[in-house]
């Protein structure tokens, strides 16, 4: 339990959380480990688990006809999953780990009951976690500008 | 605020003497991607040419294509026997026609101009460079200059971000900074392929993956000015305070010596006052829709 403390508190997601919440946050999480190539979501599967990632990369992909198309990576220090916060609690793309993985897995089912029985705590844990698909989003859109191509904003004469 | 940076450098070419393109000509010719949309030039003096004082990382200078038009293009490297490298993109007349010319073409260029990344106010700290697509070229220099003078600067990072593996430039040397332990490269696509082993995303989230200290940082940043908004941010929110952060503005360059206004952000002129300005002193204008 002090060692994944200790973990929380050396990253930025969890840092400026209350200690109290951040010892509810490791009673809910686990050091895991998965090879490369492990699918750790699937898209349209239950949502009940978030990854703290702390080795390796992770590729958040899109299903298509043609295959799988990576839209985005994950790694140290960043957060894997959203979905189990809302309903209906479904994860909406895959992720794959691209190299061996070392993560901190959080059960987040039993989470979402704490943070229905402790509206403190509920909170601050949706604020951490919308400032995150926030900042997903607003990364999202820079994509979609497609900011470098011909002629794109920032190109001149 | 940086004085380094908010005053022409003392040694730039004086306006009196900065209208008259000296002839130079083209030693090399070099694609920087597949397509050759994307070239630099290595350029020396024609004999009899006194070149000016060697541009400082950031400064550009305005090559004039005789009878086609005027450029300006930044600097993005300065070879050991004085040669200046600039990169382009062709991307309008003028560049488009840049890209046909070869070795022995005689162009006229007037420089440098403007101001210069604050290196000297990095000694000691962090480094962060950030760059998207072309803006690697300006920032190129202070890479070199970080390399050469190593033991000046604390952890070194550089963001690259492009559009895809084949829009990225300089490849030879990312790989070659890649490799070394002293120099943390990040390099991300906005659209990989199946090839493609690296990270997918914006340029912004190898920002937020951290490995600087904060409190001892100084950023400087060159891409489109949407990604050096959102990247501004991204260091704001890991704890750079805004006067450390530096950005690289492009704008219609006319005259290069503030006399035009082509140029004109607001009370600055982008040729005299910048490019490369404090984070502070351009952040009102990203705000200012259509500036």
């Amino acid at each position: 339990m002090n060692e994944l403390l200790a973990i929380l508190e050396d990253q930025p997601f969890f840092a400026d959380m209350e200690p109290e919440h951040r010892r509810l946050l490791a009673a809910c999480a686990a050091k895991n480990g998965y090879p490369a190539g492990t699918r750790l979501m699937r898209d349209h599967e239950p949502a009940e688990t978030f990854w703290l990632i702390r080795e390796g990369q992770v590729a958040l992909e899109s299903p298509l006809r043609e295959g799988c198309v990576t839209f985005q990576t994950l790694g140290p220090g960043d957060i894997l999953g959203w979905s189990w916060l809302l309903p209906p609690y479904r994860a909406s793309y895959d992720a794959r780990a691209l190299t061996d993985l070392h993560t901190l897995r959080f059960d987040a089912g039993v989470l979402r009951e704490h943070m229905e029985a402790d509206p403190a705590f509920g909170y601050m844990l949706m604020k951490h976690f919308s400032a995150l698909i926030v900042q997903r989003l607003q990364a999202a859109r820079l994509q979609a500008l497609d900011i470098y191509s011909h002629g794109g904003p920032g190109h001149g004469t | 605020m940086a004085p380094e940076t908010l005053q022409p450098r003392a040694d730039s070419a004086l306006p009196e003497q900065a209208m008259a393109p000296q002839p130079w000509r083209i030693h090399s010719v070099r694609p920087d991607v597949a397509s050759n949309e994307v070239f630099s030039w290595t350029l020396y003096p024609e004999p009899g040419v006194e070149p000016g004082p060697p541009p400082a990382p950031g400064q550009f200078n305005m090559l004039y294509l005789f009878g086609v038009g005027e450029v300006p293009i930044s600097v993005s490297a300065i070879t050991a026997d004085g040669g200046i490298v600039h990169t382009t993109r062709a991307v309008g007349s003028v560049t488009r026609t840049m890209q046909d010319l070869g070795p022995g073409a005689v162009v006229g260029l007037r420089g440098p101009f403007g101001t210069a990344w604050p290196v000297e106010q990095a000694r000691g700290r962090d480094l962060v460079l950030v760059a998207g697509g072309i803006g690697l070229a300006p920032l190129r220099p202070v890479i070199h200059a970080a390399l050469e003078r190593r033991d000046d600067f604390g952890h070194v990072v550089v963001c690259y971000g492009a559009r895809s593996p084949g829009d990225m430039i300089f490849r030879d040397e990312l790989e070659a900074w890649g490799a070394r332990d002293d120099l943390d490269l990040r390099i991300t696509v906005d659209r990989g392929t199946a090839a493609w082993r690296g990270d997918v995303g914006v340029v912004t989230q190898l920002i937020d993956r951290g490995g600087f200290d904060r409190r001892n940082t100084l950023a400087m940043v060159c891409g489109p000015e949407v990604m050096m908004r959102f990247a501004a941010s991204s260091l704001e929110r890991r704890g750079l305070k805004p006067e450390d952060i530096f950005v690289s503005m492009e704008r219609n360059m006319r005259c290069a010596v503030g006399f035009c206004g082509h140029c004109q952000i607001g009370a600055h002129f982008v040729c005299r006052d910048g490019p490369v300005f404090p984070y502070p002193v351009m952040e009102p204008a990203f705000r200012i829709r259509e500036l």
